[in-house]
């Protein structure tokens, strides 16, 4: 392979993760919260059809990202509501709305399946796209990559730099003690769910005005990538930084397969482009394995040196999710 | 009013009605007459004798797969990996039949081992998710999911790769058995009264598990309040590992039903989505055994008479599990507001 070929790809790498990112930021910040959304299978397709319908019939593509964003917001409203507010289970409604908002992103866009639609066009930032190697990867992109990078720089700094971000910490590991603080737990967990989706409704259009124009119905491609999204979630650590790198990691993964087709004649293709997924069923173990009691014990029975190289190997994966995830709040 | 049997009926009901009317609503922005394509389900799903046995066709794997979601749920599991149990359940069978496919034994023998073996493949793949979750921490839904891709994965590599049909692979499966590896099937129709046999027999012998044996009592406490189920003795994470491995079974004997009965091969999308489908009766029904074959014939029922749509009115066949999805979520969303209203009263 080739500098250029290699270049190429590692910026398709770049854009292919950024729908991801934009899912995977939102379910991170609404996690923080407290809250699972569990439906974002389901919108990240209904958001791609919906953001694909109003940008074909209105004829302007950021009409169509809106539409997404509002979608995936309305979504969200309807786990906070029933969760904060009814106090049911958040994984049943999430569950629920990932199958029901995709059949119904397969309904609704039944008549759009293999239309020409409007699109993004690639945004080559001047000067900096003259740049060798660096400009080539990272300044020819398309809007939603640049969006996706500074996305994840902001996401970053609001939980980690700043004063409400610390709150929502306080909101997601101890509500009691955030509501003494004077934080209305429930009323921000509604907003960052929300918001969260109108996050993850950003990807649906990212896919279908950009990444993959278009909408194909059932062989869009798509279905799946929200259960991904989850996936990489965990992997992040609740971190956006984290998450943003495991959805490169995934990309990257998925482009390999790619690639290696050629080389690995005795591999399906087929195989290839699912094998980045026992490999996120291994790093999830690997990330929560540290929380297991048994390795807590095997630990304690290892002669010191071993012992340090382990824990720290294991502290350095490790993740624990928000303490009150998916526990509701009560005042009383 | 709110309270007992006649107030969650009322609410329940109510919940129906607004399904109906959301999904009305979305029929007629679609431009379609919601009354011609709810008549086209229904003649389209009990119409003539041969659409209904398509029905239990359906029927069959979803009320498998729903009787053993009712065990994890009654041990608080979220059994989401219940879709690659079903794939791992069919594959076994599958190697099962490609082992005898040119052996003199009785075919019924044969049948039974492969079934057999569906039900020890999906035990095996279910167990995989307990394991991670009991010893590596990783939540069941999580680790099922991630399971569940791999199945996939596995599938297209048998059918892509070492079970390659002669000639050219393709995405339409296998090679197909001999009809004797077939269950024996009503004349005329498709459904096997041995299939529909076997699913009513899991339905059964889940519901006496959960009214009538010390186990099903422990299970259920194991999964009301797992804190307290181990201060009080019982032996919690092998309480979850028995109720992955019997969902397991029942999953993999749907996914081995669904080979030697329907598909008589190995097709990519051998479970069909009735993993994710079982999961949403077991809700539906409020995870209470008694109801589990009458709403899994509705939804089976919605799911064939959906095959119609396309064909007659040039709607899409999701419509089905729109409108599953839609009743669920609006059940949910009334018992919140009942409980919301009970407490308040």
């Amino acid at each position: 392979m080739n500098q250029e070929t290699l270049l190429v790809g590692l910026a398709g790498v770049l854009a292919a993760a950024a729908p991801i990112i934009f899912a995977v930021l939102g379910e991170t910040l609404s996690e923080r919260a407290g809250v699972i959304n569990l439906s974002m299978n389901g919108t990240i397709l209904l958001s791609a059809m919906g953001g694909f319908a109003v940008a074909y019939n209105t004829d302007n593509v950021l009409f169509g990202f809106l539409a997404g964003m509002l979608i995936g917001a309305l979504v969200a409203l309807v786990v906070a509501f029933a969760s904060i507010t009814l106090k049911q289970s958040q994984v049943a409604v999430g569950f629920v709305l990932a199958l029901t908002c995709r059949d119904l992103a397969y309904f609704i866009g039944n008549p759009y399946m293999g239309q020409a639609g409007p699109r993004l066009q690639a945004l080559p930032i001047p000067i900096l796209s003259d740049l060798p190697i660096v400009g080539q990867l990272f300044f020819r992109q398309e809007a939603v990559t640049y969006v996706s990078f500074i996305a994840i720089y902001l996401a970053w700094l609001w939980v980690y730099r700043t004063r409400p971000g610390l709150m929502l910490q306080g909101i997601g590991e101890k509500p009691a003690a955030a509501f003494i603080r004077g934080a209305n737990v429930n009323l921000m967990r509604y907003i960052y769910t929300v918001i969260g989706g109108a996050l993850i409704g950003l990807a649906g259009p990212a896919y279908s005005l950009a990444i993959r124009a278009g909408w194909m119905g059932t062989i869009s491609g798509l279905d799946g990538i929200g259960w991904i999204a989850l996936s990489i979630t965990i992997f992040g650590g609740w971190n956006p930084a984290r998450a943003a790198f495991g959805a490169y990691l995934f990309a990257l993964l998925q482009w390999l397969g790619l690639v290696l087709q050629p080389v690995l004649t005795q591999v399906p293709s087929q195989v290839l482009q699912v094998a980045p997924f026992p490999l996120m069923i291994l790093t999830l173990l690997l990330v929560n394995i540290g929380n297991a009691e048994w390795v807590d014990r095997t630990l304690a029975a290892m002669p010191e040196t071993a012992r340090k190289f382990f824990s720290k190997l294991l502290r350095a994966m490790r993740a624990s999710p928000p303490a009150s995830l998916g526990v509701p709040f009560d005042t009383d | 009013m709110l309270k007992g049997r006649l107030g969650g009926f009322i609410f329940q009901f109510l919940a129906f009605v607004l399904a109906l009317g959301f999904v009305s609503v979305i029929l007629i922005s679609a431009g379609a007459s919601p009354m011609e394509a709810y008549k086209n389900m229904l003649t389209g799903s009990v119409g003539s004798m041969r659409k209904f046995a398509e029905v239990l066709v359906s029927f069959v794997p979803l009320l498998l797969v729903t009787a053993g979601l009712l065990i994890t749920f009654s041990a608080g599991l979220w059994n989401i990996g219940v879709e690659g149990q079903i794939v791992l359940g069919a594959i076994i069978s599958v190697w099962v039949f490609r082992l005898f496919v040119d052996s003199t034994l009785p075919p019924a023998l044969i049948i039974t081992l492969a079934i057999l073996g569906g039900m020890i493949g999906g035990a095996l793949w279910a167990s995989l998710a307990g394991a991670l979750k009991t010893f590596g921490g990783v939540n069941e839904i999580f680790g099922g999911l991630g399971l569940n891709f791999v199945s996939t994965a596995l599938t297209l590599y048998l059918i892509f790769g070492p079970w390659k049909r002669e000639g050219v692979a393709s995405m339409s499966g296998t090679a197909p058995f001999p009809d004797h590896f077939s269950l024996p099937q009503v004349p005329e129709l498709r459904i096997s009264l041995w299939a529909l046999g076997i699913a009513l027999v899991g339905i059964v012998i889940v519901y006496f598990i959960l009214q009538g044996t010390y186990f099903g009592l422990k299970l259920k406490a194991v999964g009301k309040n797992f804190r307290a189920a181990y201060l009080l003795g019982i032996p919690t994470w092998r309480y979850s590992m028995y109720s992955f491995l019997i969902c397991g079974a029942l999953a993999g004997v749907a996914g081995a039903v669904q080979v030697a009965g329907v598909y008589h091969r190995l097709i990519p999308s051998i479970s069909s989505g009735y993993g994710y489908l079982g999961l949403m009766v077991a809700m539906l029904i409020n995870y209470q055994a008694i109801w589990a074959i009458p709403v899994a014939l509705f939804f089976a029922a919605l799911n064939i008479g959906s095959i119609q749509l396309p064909i007659v009115m040039k709607l899409d066949s999701s419509l089905a599990g729109v409108l599953q999805g839609v009743l669920v979520l609006f059940v949910l969303l009334m018992e919140g507001i009942r409980q919301k209203f009970l407490k308040k009263a």
